[in-house]
């Protein structure tokens, strides 16, 4: 289709100034040490392009079942809820469960399930027809982020010293501490989510028509959502437990990517915002750290542009 | 054939719907008619599986709605609702191509598309086919969601109000084209209107329901009558017969 063509060509620019960014990324200041800067950035690198595909993946699907494109999981409370587990998990049982690599899949599994719960308690509260109104939900969202982060801090203060400086590791956003032994099994999560959630692309596209066209056009609604839910809830698990919670950067993707993309196909959306999402991240790391050799964390500049357009899409939805 | 066999839906205690039974033939337009509030739209929600039903069951040829596969009935009946917002950026070609997600899963294949082209000429959309939805007026954009649910090509239409927005001219192009498709491709329309001349000219059975049970049924010479819809709207209607057709006429 010629409508098509276009959106082809810039999704193409996207991905040639996301490969910039990550050649930039892995060269700059290398000096040709590349014994040790090859493993060392590498690794910092499939963090970080992991991150942004899983923040960037959950959002889009956050927001096509939700039927809107402010809210993302992360304004819902997810990332603030993922954290709360983690440090139930350290006052229950102390650090063994986070120290101990062989259970790494199984604590992941665990955690997954748990947040689905969640996801879909809250969903089953919020979407099925009883709350309308956007601005509502919203609240919503951040009443629950404050709830789960106040009660993280409580708990913060019950445990161990010891244990809490593991734990606080995990409670900021860093994309300078990577988690290693994580990553493989992080790998292994996304790509299954993905493998499913690609097979569904045709579904979501019908979802964003709505529930009642949905229903009508013979999508299993309930299944398809809770499905979703799932996967939204594997992908903030690994994006959360690899750098920390970041709360405006999905909104921020996700919008890009619909504007890239210039239509609401999710073949062409995903990817506009997972490229998005790689440029922003990467491209940001590599500003900061090598060309203003600043040590900030660029999540902070992410959460502030990112801010500024969730207050920018919130104004304006209230004018209309 | 549409079987209705005690449906009722509440809300706490609020009934909307009250053990109505139904049966709605195969073929030809069904109207359903009566005031606000009366549970027209509710009713129309649960037959086509939108809105769970308190109690009773609905079948559509045989198959129970709440319990069939849902991607089988959509092969069967097709719903629109009333108030059809999208907020996304859509031609009136794409819109129309999900109709037919049902047969293609979202591949379509050349039948699918031959499928689109004709439904987009039977409501005379060629002009507007790669236009986008937020770019035309209501009436346009209604009769786009239209051509989506006959693009369907489902035995079965089920249409909550599809003279909603549209002016005299256009009102008079849809209920001529629904007639069509009752009687040259033998769909079964079941409508919710308002505008009572247009159930009494153009329907083929009439199903008046007030306070969320029938209370009248029948062939529209049948219902369109003084004293069944002074009753039913609780206001005087006189009931003239102009050219063959039965006109209410009750506006002073």
């Amino acid at each position: 289709m010629p409508a098509d063509i276009r959106p082809g060509l810039r999704l193409a620019l996207l991905g040639a100034l996301a490969l910039v960014c990550i050649v930039a990324f892995m060269a700059l200041g290398a000096n040709g040490n590349w014994s040790f800067v090859l493993p060392f950035r590498g690794a910092k690198l499939a963090v970080m392009v992991l991150v942004a595909y899983a923040i960037a993946v959950s959002s889009v699907l956050f927001q096509t079942i939700t039927h809107n494109r402010i809210l993302t999981p992360a304004i819902m409370g997810f990332d603030a809820l993922y954290i709360l587990i983690q440090a139930s998990i350290v006052l229950g049982l102390g650090l063994d469960p986070l120290g101990n690599h062989d259970n790494a899949a199984l604590k992941f599994a665990a955690e997954v399930v748990l947040m689905t719960g969640f996801a879909y308690l809250l969903f089953r509260f919020l979407f099925t027809g009883a709350v309308q109104s956007l601005h509502l939900m919203m609240l919503v969202g951040i009443v629950f982020g404050l709830l789960f982060r106040s009660l993280s801090s409580f708990i913060v203060r019950l445990i161990d010293p010891n244990e809490f400086v593991v734990l606080q590791d995990r409670m900021f956003a860093s994309f300078n501490t990577t988690k290693n032994e994580l990553l493989l099994v992080s790998v292994l999560a996304i790509a299954a989510a993905s493998l499913v959630a690609w097979r569904l692309r045709h579904r979501y596209d019908v979802l964003a028509l709505g529930r009642d066209m949905a229903v009508n056009l013979g999508i299993d609604y309930r299944r398809t959502i809770m499905l979703t839910l799932m996967l939204i809830a594997v992908m903030v698990s690994v994006s959360t437990a690899l750098v920390g919670p970041v709360i405006f950067f999905g909104l921020l993707v996700s919008n890009l990517g619909y504007l890239t993309a210039g239509t609401d196909r999710h073949r062409l959306v995903l990817p506009a915002a997972v490229l998005w999402a790689i440029v922003f991240l990467v491209g940001g790391q590599t500003l900061l750290e090598r060309v203003l050799s600043l040590n900030a964390t660029v999540s902070v500049v992410i959460e502030f542009v990112g801010g500024l357009l969730f207050l920018f899409l919130v104004t304006r939805k209230t004018q209309r | 054939m549409i079987q209705v066999s005690e449906v009722s839906k509440r809300y706490g205690d609020t009934v909307v719907v009250d053990g109505v039974s139904l049966r709605i033939p195969a073929r030809g337009i069904t109207t359903i008619i009566g005031p606000n509030g009366a549970g027209k739209s509710t009713l129309l929600s649960m037959i086509s599986r939108l809105l769970p039903m308190s109690a009773g069951t609905v079948t559509v040829d045989g198959m129970d709605v709440t319990r069939s596969d849902s991607k089988e009935l959509a092969k069967r009946l097709a719903i629109l609702r009333q108030d059809n917002h999208l907020p996304l950026r859509l031609t009136v070609r794409d819109l129309i191509a999900f109709g037919r997600y049902p047969h293609s899963g979202g591949r379509p294949t050349m039948e699918d598309k031959a499928h689109i082209d004709r439904a987009i000429d039977y409501l005379n959309l060629n002009a507007l086919a790669d236009r986008f939805l937020d770019e035309l007026s209501g009436g346009q954009r209604q009769r786009a969601f239209i051509a989506m649910v006959l693009c369907q090509d489902t035995d079965y239409v089920l249409l909550d109000e599809p003279l909603n927005n549209l002016d005299m001219r256009n009102a008079v192009d849809m209920m001529k084209l629904l007639r069509r498709a009752a009687d040259e491709l033998h769909k079964t329309v079941v409508l919710v209107l308002h505008d009572i001349n247009f159930a009494s000219c153009y329907s083929d059975r009439i199903v008046a329901m007030r306070a969320g049970k029938v209370a009248y049924q029948g062939a529209p010479e049948e219902l369109i009558r003084s004293e069944i819809l002074s009753d039913l709207y609780q206001l005087d209607m006189a009931v003239h017969e102009i050219g063959g057709q039965r006109i209410c006429v009750y506006y002073r």
